[in-house]
């Protein structure tokens, strides 16, 4: 099948990219320039897994950046208190997990419509973040970790080598690991779109109620796709935790909410080097835009996504990917036929 | 042996509307039955109590023995019962290849299912079209690869609703013989308006009106039989001769 060469040839690359990337580039940066480099590296993450729950499971979450932050926090309270910090990323995963699998469930059992499943998402990241707020008092605190209200958690510990509590991670080692791990992510959701549960997820997006004629259960599969969005996100939030050494509040404003959806808008909806491509583009347009300080950069960013929705509705790669058809095609039509089979492939 | 589709006293009231009362309905395994009726006479309420989107007001709906009044649709799908809907659902961006597979998929492994996609996309005679994307084709085809989604799941019983509509004459004759083919192994409930098809494939006919069983007989006998001319075909007997 093509599209499996397809799949272990891009994996293959993203695979070599990143090794090359995590063991070349500590040599040729330092560690303040790695440390820019690996916020875009963890922020990619993070719209990937909104690009696979919205672009693949049709599941479009306003408060997405819920998980982000309760996997940040989660490693952050446990790290305080374990020391060793292998526990506490596999609880970064569990506790956004297992958070996903009981919000979710309400939400897709009771079955919620989509508008209703976007109002209620964001209203949840607004109530964690007025709740993260009030916890400034000395009465919040679990174990070791105070919550700290709107100050947040510092001096966060840093991951170290599971099973060495003493050997933890340089800069430019967390710096590899972020960009293996995203690396990771891609493949592993490369895969999993292309296997017979993603096509049966792709399948519940296109028409839930031919799915459920079919026999599959759309909630059920609406649930696992939600869970592996939440599980991916904890991961991001704690390789943020562990970027910055510091957690607050902020991480569960709607407007770190609304920013995933822009990536994810950018770069194309149903891709997944699409969003990875916009957040790092928006991400080093707003750094930039803050550096030079001549206009508001969220006037900038309005503007842009603006001019995406109405120039670009489908966003930046599959636009891309239609400019190259358009070319490569009227010279050689056994190129179209296969083109056309591709595009008709799932 | 037991029925495949067994009812009893089923009744579904929407207000002070009777739109179904006091129906006993059975099928037998590998039977062909046709539903006919005037419009508002209950066909569709009666398709839809037996997909699972009405609940019964009164009554019992048994599929294969299991009662499946509060059975979620995918429940209903599992007990082995393949739905046509009357407008066609489909996955619209999907090719009619991944449409098929996604059905067959259902019930075997991925292997089987690709062989049975396969043997439907000829018998279907889609094979042209198997790697056009759903949106992409005419109405009348995607009632056949509706048929097709259909069959390639091996329901143990096929629930048709009108699955000539918006057909041309040799798209209807392809899904008459289609019906018949699916007939060789499956039990089908046909609900159609088209009297030119019922024709076509019609064995055994069950006559509703104002939400009841006017009668049930052989596809002559009903077709033939003044009552139901009076009810429903007073219309057309002018016009067409039963």
């Amino acid at each position: 099948m093509t599209g499996k060469m397809n799949d272990i040839v891009s994996s293959g690359l993203a695979g070599s990219l990143a090794l090359a990337a995590a063991f070349l580039m500590p040599l040729f940066f330092n560690d303040w320039e790695l440390l820019q480099l690996m916020i875009y590296v963890i922020l990619s993450m993070l719209a990937l897994s909104l690009a696979f729950i919205w672009g693949f499971g049709g599941i479009l979450s306003f408060g997405h950046a819920v998980f982000f932050g309760l996997g940040a926090y989660a490693y952050a309270i446990a790290a305080a208190n374990f020391g060793e910090t292998t526990l506490p990323l596999l609880l970064s995963i569990a506790v956004p997990s297992v958070f996903a699998v009981l919000f979710g469930y309400f939400m897709l059992y009771g079955r919620i419509s989509d508008v209703y499943l976007g109002a209620i998402t964001l209203s949840l990241t607004l109530v964690f973040e007025k709740f993260m707020n009030s916890t400034a008092g000395p009465q919040y605190v679990i174990g070791e970790a105070r919550l700290g209200g709107a100050n947040g958690i510092p001096s966060i510990p840093r991951l170290n080598v599971p099973g060495f509590p003493d050997w933890v991670l340089s800069t430019s080692d967390l710096f590899g690991l972020c960009v293996i791990l995203l690396a990771g992510v891609y493949i592993g959701l490369k895969f999993l779109i292309s296997s017979d549960f993603g096509r049966i997820i792709i399948a519940v997006r296109e028409n839930e109620m031919r799915a459920e004629l079919l026999g599959y259960d759309a909630r059920k599969y609406k649930l696992i796709t939600f869970v592996i969005g939440a599980a991916i996100a904890g991961l991001a939030g704690c390789l943020f935790a562990n970027w910055g050494g510091f957690i607050s509040p902020k991480v569960f404003a709607l407007s770190q909410s609304i920013q995933i959806i822009i990536w994810v808008v950018f770069g194309g909806v149903g891709t997944l080097v699409g969003p990875i491509l916009g957040c790092m583009l928006i991400q080093w347009f707003t750094t930039y835009l803050t550096t030079v300080n001549i206009i508001n950069k969220d006037v900038v960013l309005g503007a842009l996504l603006t001019a995406v929705v109405l120039l670009l509705p489908s966003g930046l790669i599959p636009t891309i990917q239609r400019l190259i058809n358009k070319i490569r095609l009227p010279r050689n039509t056994t190129a179209r036929i296969a083109v056309e089979k591709a595009e008709s492939r799932p | 042996m037991t029925p495949l589709v067994k009812t009893e006293n089923l009744g579904i009231h929407f207000g002070g509307l009777k739109a179904l009362n006091n129906v006993n309905f059975t099928l037998a395994p590998g039977e062909l039955r046709c539903l006919i009726g005037p419009n508002g006479a209950g066909k569709t309420t009666f398709f839809r109590l037996l997909t699972g989107v009405h609940r019964p007001s009164v009554g019992t709906v048994q599929i294969a023995g299991a009662s499946v009044v509060g059975s979620q649709t995918h429940e209903i799908a599992e007990l082995g019962v393949g739905i046509k809907t009357q407008i066609p659902s489909l996955f619209e961006n999907l090719s009619v290849r991944e449409n098929i597979w996604l059905s067959a998929r259902k019930r075997n492994t991925r292997r089987a299912a690709d062989e049975i996609t396969e043997e439907v996309l000829v018998r279907t005679e889609l094979e042209s079209v198997a790697s056009t994307n759903v949106i992409k084709l005419a109405h009348g085809q995607w009632q056949t690869v509706e048929l097709a989604v259909v069959m390639a799941g091996r329901p143990k019983l096929v629930l048709l609703d009108e699955p000539a509509a918006g057909m041309t004459g040799y798209e209807r004759e392809k899904t008459a013989r289609l019906i018949e083919e699916m007939n060789k192994d499956h039990a089908i409930i046909v609900v159609e308006h088209d009297m030119e098809f019922i024709k076509m494939i019609a064995k055994t006919i069950t006559v509703f009106n104002r939400g009841e069983v006017l009668m049930e007989d052989t596809a002559d006998s009903v077709l033939n039989n003044e009552r139901v001319k009076e009810v429903y075909l007073g219309k057309q007997a002018g016009g067409v001769t039963l």
